[in-house]
Parts: C-alpha cells; structure tokens; sequence
C-alpha cells in the first residue's frame, strides 16, 4: 500500500549508482506538418527545433503542466535498488520531463518535490532526501542558467536545513526575460495551507481597514495564492503517476478545472512516450468550466 | 393471465436482483465501507442526446439513476452522500437550459416532501448547500422546507451542492471568518497568524459538519474536479468510470467501494496524521 511518495529532485550522472536502463530520452525529431514547428528564442537543449511529436495539436498544447512524481520507492524496490537510486532516477526522469517542456513550449511545469505531509516519514530517509535535493540542486543551477529555465519555490522551506534554505533562495532567480519554461517546485507544500496563508493576508487587510469582509473575492485570493509568481497560476494539466488516484493535498485551489491525468507508470519510467499519452489524453478532453460546449 | 404471467415474472426478476444485491452488499461489508461517497453527476444531456430525446429527458433519466445509488448506498450503509446538483458556473449557460434545470430540481424537491417518498422511507435527511442567495425564491424557499421536512430523518446525510463552488465557499468562509474576528481585530493583534487559522475557516465551511468524502466518482470519463470540494478532497480517492450519469448502476459502485477497500490503509494513516 502506497504511503505518500517521498518526491523529487534533479540527478545527473554523477550518481554512483547506474540505473539499468530507463529511456535517456533526448527529444525525438518528427517531422510533422509546418504549422506544427515553433522556434523560440533559437535552439532547445540539444539543438532541437522545437517541432511536436505526430498527433499533437500546437494550438491545444497546455500552458501549465502540475506533475506528482509518484513510485520512485516502488520502483527501487522492483528492482532490488536501494530507495536513494529510485530518487535518483526520478531525478533524471525530471530532468527529461524539463527538456521536453521546453521544447514543446509548456509555459510552466510545477513540481510536487516534497509535501508538507512528508515529514511523518522516518527521519533517516527525510534527511536522505534533504542531502540528495541540495547535492542536484547544485549541479542543476547552472544548467537551468544555460538553458534558460526560471526557477521558482512555493512552500515553507523555514523547516528545511539551514544549508538548503540558502541554496533555495539562492536558486530561485529574478524573471528572465523570455525564459523557456518557469519550473516552480513545490517544497514542503500544502494546498490547504497556501489558501490558508492567503486568508491570513486578507484579514490583515481586513483587519487594517484597506478592505471590508465584503470585498474579499477569488481575485484577492489568488493574488495571495503562492502560485501569484506566474502569468498561469492555474494548471491545465495535472499528471500523476504510478496509478495513485488522488491529489494528496496538492495545489487545492489551483486545480479547480485541471484536467487531471492518471497513469500506472512509476516516475522513472515516465518519458517522451508517457508524456506524449498524457498530453494526447489532454487534447481529446473537451474543457467546459461549467458551461457547454454547443 | 399471460399478463399476470409477466407481471410475476418480473417481480421474480426483481426479487432475484435484490437478493443477489445483498449478497454481493454482505460480503462487501466485511471489509471498510466509505462513510462519505460524493457524486458528481455528469453526463445527462450527452445521454439524452445519443437516444435522441427530447430536452429535459437526460435529467430526468439522472434522477432517477441518483435515487437507485442512494438507496444502494443505504443499502450498504454510506452515512454521507453528496451531490453536485448545480454549479454557480451552471448559471452561465442558456437562460433556457438553467430554467428548466431549475424547474426540474425544484420539481424533485417538491417530491421530497411528501410522506411517502423514498426520502422518509430511507431515513434520509436533505441539506442544500451552496450559495442560496443566488437561487430564485421559489426554489430557494422549497430547499428549505424540504431540509425542515426531513430534519427528524437520521439514517444518511443527503447534501445537494447547488449554486456552489468550492472556490466560493473558501470565500464566503473567509469572510464569515472575518466578520466573527471584527470585534479582535479591533484590539489590534499582532501576529497575523492567529487572525485566521484553518480551524476558522473550516467552522465556516458549508460541508462544516461534514467528514470529508471518502470517494468522488465523476460519471462520463472526465477527470476533473470542477471547483467541487477541492478543499475536501486533499486526500479523497477519485474515481471517473466512462459511464454517463444515467447509466450509473451497482456495479459501479462495488467497483468504487473495492477501489476504496484496496487504498484504505493510505488514507486511514493520513487522518491519523491530521
């Protein structure tokens, strides 16, 4: 029985530890029709055009995309791996899911890295984890600095080691202009808190006078909302993977009408293709936010 | 006589269907049982339009699938049932469409009053909750007759979400929230935080007295929760068979109940962690 999946964080190679073979998935070129291709701001990562995979409509591509990056335990564990290298490899799955989303012009990708519900795990492996996301957050800066990526955080990182808590703030970086993708990552974060917070906010006004009881709407709300650090604070989007049928708290508010996508793949193993099912899965939805289509 | 034939032949039909029913029911209850199930009940109109029927007949169809899970569910003992009768992004629709739904409820809820109705029959005691103010008066005033008529029922909780969105509801318990602190607020406190804590909105939640459900099952495949119980759902098992509502039946429902037997000791840690 799953207990909350422990989530993830940025790998490169310099793991000791090989994975047996999970995809290194470079993105695949496919020619499809010209309407299909999109250039910006010059070449992706590994000198891709940007063009989408067959089957996928440009126009429906989704702005935001929410991913919990469920399974890496399970997945060490089906192998006979010890739990650090299903995190491991859940790194690297992130990082392919990253260079995917820049290529394919996905505007914001958030990233439920750690919940706030995640401390009631032992200690040993919280402290793992902490050690694992500080060492790939390192060697990942600067490589979102390359490859232009904006990094944000949204959570209560007060709790995290002092040592962390520094490269985080170190880490998350003024707008840059034309960025490809905005990766905002979820670190000890809770839905319900984030509206809780932005309540709080609210009734400091209410408190000072600036506003009445009467003039609190789901505007002043979302300005609170941790999520007010991009253009798109809602996702369209929403993936979770290894076959968990819930939201375990993430990003409540936020995902009032995404279309939410479940898959039986444990994280390491999602790629190109199960990305590509997700995001097909996505443009045969038909979005209605409570109206109707005809 | 061929007719009479017939008749027993389908009450023996019937009769058979029941046991089989409870037999299936028995064995279910040997394990754990969602005590709050909520619906979200989508897909009337595409149904009505496959079998091309008139407007209106989808709905009524739905009603009718509605009545058969709640007596399945107080067959199995579901004290919470919620349903998302109508959604304040509803209102948007064509004045025509929201007319006759309004219509339709007010219809179902007239018939909830009276005596001899499944209702009373089962025990079932009826809240609306939404943002009432934004209903006419005519079917806001039948909401609360019905909700007086079935006070003394005790055997499940019906809440009908009409007029509501979760997102709404955050907000009117914010504000509810604020209204109450006025008096502390003017004593002047230092630390936001105590303004308002999670307990507080949570009081003024319209689900208030409510656990939060157990299972969501959205009919018609889409998988989304629509501004419904987002803030209760943090941890809810969500289920989207492809059925359209009218087709909803008890097979479906085993399905959910054995989906939610299958992650029961998740979700029993997460409530003892909360």
């Amino acid at each position: 029985m799953t207990i909350l999946p422990l989530h993830l964080h940025f790998s490169l190679a310099r793991s000791p530890l090989k994975p047996h073979s999970f995809p290194h998935a470079r993105p695949q070129v496919v020619t499809g029709p010209a309407e299909n291709s999109v250039e910006v701001n010059g070449t992706y990562p590994g000198g891709v055009s940007g063009q989408l995979p067959s089957g996928l409509r440009r126009e429906l591509m989704p702005s935001h995309v929410a991913v919990i990056m469920d399974g890496n335990r399970r997945w060490a564990r089906m192998r006979g791996l010890p739990i650090g290298s299903g995190y491991e490899a859940g790194a690297q799955a992130l990082r392919r899911i990253v260079e995917l989303c820049c290529e394919w012009g996905i505007r914001v990708l958030t990233v439920f890295v750690f919940s706030s519900d995640n401390w009631f795990r032992p200690k040993m492996e919280t402290d793992l984890l902490m050690e694992l996301f500080e060492r790939v957050l390192k060697d990942e800066l600067q490589h979102f600095e390359r490859e232009n990526v904006r990094v944000s955080l949204i959570g209560d990182t007060t709790k995290l080691p002092k040592s962390l808590q520094e490269l985080l703030a170190n880490s998350v970086g003024t707008a840059q202009k034309n960025s490809h993708l905005h990766l905002i990552m979820a670190v000890n974060y809770s839905g319900q808190n984030d509206v809780v917070q932005a309540c709080q906010k609210i009734a400091v006004k209410v408190k000072d006078g600036l506003i009445k009881p009467d003039d609190i709407n789901k505007f002043l709300v979302e300005k609170e909302l941790e999520t007010n650090c991009t253009d798109y604070p809602h996702p369209d989007l929403l993936v979770r993977t290894s076959g968990e049928l819930r939201i375990s708290n993430f990003l409540l508010w936020q995902l009032a009408y995404t279309e939410l996508y479940f898959t039986n793949s444990l994280w390491p193993d999602f790629g190109e293709d199960e990305f590509v099912e997700a995001l097909f899965s996505f443009q045969k939805r038909q979005r209605r936010y409570g109206g109707r289509n005809s | 006589m061929d007719k009479r034939n017939g008749n027993k032949a389908s009450q023996l039909c019937e009769d058979l269907c029941t046991f089989i029913r409870r037999c299936i029911l028995s064995v279910l209850t040997v394990g754990p049982v969602p005590r709050h199930i909520a619906f979200i009940m989508d897909g009337n109109r595409r149904y009505a339009k496959n079998r091309n029927l008139e407007d209106g007949a989808g709905h009524k169809l739905g009603y009718v699938a509605l009545m058969n899970m709640l007596k399945y569910c107080y067959e199995l003992d579901v004290k919470y049932v919620t349903i998302y009768a109508f959604s304040i992004e509803n209102f948007k629709r064509r004045p025509e469409e929201v007319q006759s739904t309004m219509q339709l409820i007010k219809e179902k809820i007239e018939g909830m009053l009276r005596e001899e109705s499944l209702f009373n029959q089962y025990g079932v005691r009826v809240y609306f909750v939404g943002n009432l103010k934004l209903l006419s008066e005519s079917v806001k005033l039948s909401a609360e007759k019905a909700m007086e008529a079935t006070t003394h029922n005790s055997k499940v909780v019906l809440l009908v979400c009409i007029a509501y969105t979760s997102t709404d509801e955050i907000l009117h318990a914010v504000e509810e929230s604020c209204r109450e602190k006025r008096a502390e607020f003017r004593k002047g406190m230092e630390n936001s935080e105590s303004l308002i804590t999670v307990t507080d909105i949570e009081k003024h939640m319209y689900m208030a007295d409510v656990p939060n459900p157990d299972v969501i099952i959205r009919t018609s495949g889409e998988t989304r929760l629509s501004n419904f119980l987002l803030w209760q759902s943090a941890y809810t098992l969500l289920c989207s068979p492809s059925i359209l509502w009218p087709e909803i039946g008890f097979r479906h429902l085993v399905r959910a109940v054995l989906d939610y037997q299958r992650n029961f000791a998740y979700l029993e840690q997460k409530q003892k962690q909360s």
